[in-house]
């Protein structure tokens, strides 16, 4: 049962994974650079799996336009039956591994990456984490990067903060230094309780920043916390340290 | 329980507000001899607890024996006052901000007796807007003794200069005052990392104005100021003491945050020749100071908000300020004083708000740390 259920899993992230080229569509195709795409023949926009071959073409969709969710986990999946078609009994993450192809995905730019390694027998093999591959590893940490980023742009931008008076973050904690993640939770004396980082955050905007507290669950103050650990990342964890 | 276990800011902040409290009858030059008197009998008892509020001896010129022993014929001391980094925008926007620099103005109108001058260290403006650099003009003009200006980066990078100028004169001039060879220095060019990005005049000076963006340039004197100073230089005999301003320190602490001037040792070698050579700065919005040869160098305080040291180049000579009280805005925030005495070296008094004024004395520096060492902190950086 758990194992069906990690097959799954695994399948999902697979298809999460599986970057679309674009043709047209700039910021995908950016990353994808290297996949050649068959030019439109119904003046739709021609999607490719990044196996570098799979492709359809989405009707009444232009260059540039963004596909509404739904739209485009069909599209995927429309991508994922024609290449299980073409390859029956095959598995798709088997068969991207042992190609070189797949993994240049996300290193645009850089050198070309070797093939992977055919599975070594002196290490454990088979489930969820032995499974996982370089690709996957880049398209984490892009992701968190992006919201690393994001918390940046919020962390510099009076705006984004919400302040009426013109004040960003940076402005006191250069690079974000002083505002040391790794001390929470820790007794607030002025607080008269115990804080965590997310209460400080809340606390600077609320009074020299003077906009509105976010909510815990608010996007701007998941980014603002996940730029500040970035920013100490290697500091050792000392929590209630003043 | 309570009593028992009180933290280390509630108990620093009960012995505060007991010398507040006796001291707020007081009219200040009574404040200044109590403050004395109650700081040596600290001394003489050995106790200089750093767990309860200490007294700090202010600066006082006659104080400083070691400084007029030695003290050359017709240069008598003197004091001048500095308020710098004000940051102001426009009030009907951010209040806080002019509120700071009134409340500096009203500091050293209260001196008695008055500075010769006050040195304003730059960073009038926030974003250098006409009409922020106006207003600050206003907020100075309260002075009652006359005003020494100094351009910063926040001045200058929204129209590159061209209201300041209009308002204050050229951003480097020199002067003599009572024996000692006073230079203002403009040392924030940036080489032009603007038109290539086809940025508004708006985009570059957000830009600049960004302590951690690393789009902008270092900051330099440049090539050609420095050929001004040199000539400046040429009639100045080298017995002759030097007061520098500089907006940025003329050293290198911390590139990233432009804590840095790039030409700074071409500089630094103009006036290695000199005997004594005092360079105060702003920019940093710390106590910083540091001892390079014969130059001694003090950072100002700023009136606006105060930055946290900076992760690596910190100067060894410099005793970290505590860590700002974010639950008080004034903390961290101040003006100052410096004494000049007799053979132009410059006594450095940090008038910090809402703390106890810090002096750094000129014999600190130039002994290298030996002697008057100023009091240590409880909470430096993270």
């Amino acid at each position: 049962m758990i194992s069906r259920r990690i097959v799954l899993l695994m399948f999902g992230t697979a298809i999460a994974g599986a970057a679309l080229a674009i043709r047209g569509a700039r910021s995908y195709a950016q990353q994808a650079a290297t996949h050649d795409v068959p030019a439109a023949q119904n003046g739709g926009t021609v999607v490719m799996l990044c196996d570098g071959k799979t492709s359809i073409e989405v009707k009444n969709l232009k260059p540039g336009q963004m596909m509404s969710r739904a739209r485009a986990q069909a599209v995927s999946d429309e991508l994922m039956d024609q290449w299980r078609r073409a390859h029956p009994g095959e598995r798709w993450e088997v068969a991207q591994a042992s190609q070189t192809g797949g993994e240049h995905l996300y290193a645009a730019g850089s050198a070309k990456q070797p093939p992977a390694a055919a599975p070594s027998l002196a290490v454990q093999q088979g489930d969820t984490y032995a499974s996982f591959q370089p690709r996957d590893y880049k398209v984490w940490k892009a992701e968190t990067d992006k919201f690393v980023a994001d918390g940046k742009r919020v962390f510099h931008d009076a705006k984004a903060l919400g302040s009426t008076i013109g004040i960003s973050c940076d402005m006191c904690h250069p690079d974000a230094a002083n505002t040391h993640p790794e001390t929470y939770p820790k007794y607030q004396v002025q607080l008269q309780r115990v804080a965590l980082l997310r209460d400080m955050i809340d606390w600077c905007i609320e009074n020299p920043i003077k906009g509105k507290a976010l909510d815990a669950n608010d996007p701007k103050l998941r980014a603002l916390e996940a730029y500040i650990y970035a920013q100490r990342k290697g500091v050792a964890l000392d929590y209630g340290k003043h | 329980m309570a009593a028992r276990h009180k933290s280390v800011e509630t108990r620093y902040m009960e012995d505060r507000d007991k010398v507040l409290r006796g001291m707020r009858r007081l009219d200040r030059r009574t404040f200044m001899k109590v403050l004395a008197a109650s700081a040596g009998a600290v001394m003489a008892k050995g106790l200089m607890p750093p767990h309860t509020f200490q007294l700090v001896n202010v600066a006082e010129a006659a104080l400083d024996k070691s400084a007029s022993a030695t003290g050359a014929p017709g240069t008598p001391p003197f004091t001048f006052a500095y308020i710098s980094d004000t940051h102001m925008y426009v009030r009907t926007l951010n209040q806080r901000f002019v509120k700071g620099a009134v409340k500096a103005v009203e500091d050293v109108n209260a001196l008695d007796p008055q500075p010769d001058f006050v040195l304003f260290g730059g960073d009038l403006a926030q974003l250098g807007r006409p009409e922020e650099l106006e207003q600050g003009k206003g907020v100075l003009s309260m002075l009652k003794a006359p005003v020494k200006m100094m351009v910063g980066e926040h001045d200058w990078f929204y129209d590159m200069g061209e209201k300041w100028q209009e308002l204050f004169g050229p951003p480097n001039y020199s002067f003599d005052w009572k024996g000692v060879h006073v230079i203002v220095l403009m040392s924030v060019y940036e080489k032009d990392f603007w038109t290539a990005r086809k940025l508004t005049p708006a985009e570059r000076m957000q830009i600049v104005a960004g302590l951690d963006n690393p789009i902008q340039s270092r900051f330099e004197v440049g090539e050609k100021q420095r050929a001004w100073l040199k000539n400046d230089l040429a009639k100045v005999p080298a017995t002759t003491p030097l007061l520098v301003f500089s907006h940025s320190p003329l050293y290198k602490y911390y590139r990233n945050w432009n804590f840095w001037t790039e030409d700074a040792e071409q500089v630094q070698a103009l006036l290695t020749p000199y005997r004594n050579v005092t360079v105060i700065h702003g920019h940093t919005h710390q106590m910083l100071f540091n001892q390079i040869g014969n130059i001694s160098f003090y950072g100002m305080l700023s009136t606006a908000w105060p930055w946290p040291y900076a992760p690596q180049g910190l100067p060894p000579l410099t005793v970290q300020m505590n860590r700002a009280d974010p639950y008080d805005q004034l903390d961290g925030l101040g003006d100052g004083q410096v004494n000049v005495g007799k053979e132009g070296l410059a006594d450095m008094m940090y008038n910090l708000w809402d703390r106890n004024p810090v002096t750094v004395r000129a014999q600190y520096l130039r002994s290298h740390g030996k002697v008057y060492r100023p009091p240590a902190p409880q909470f430096a950086s993270y």
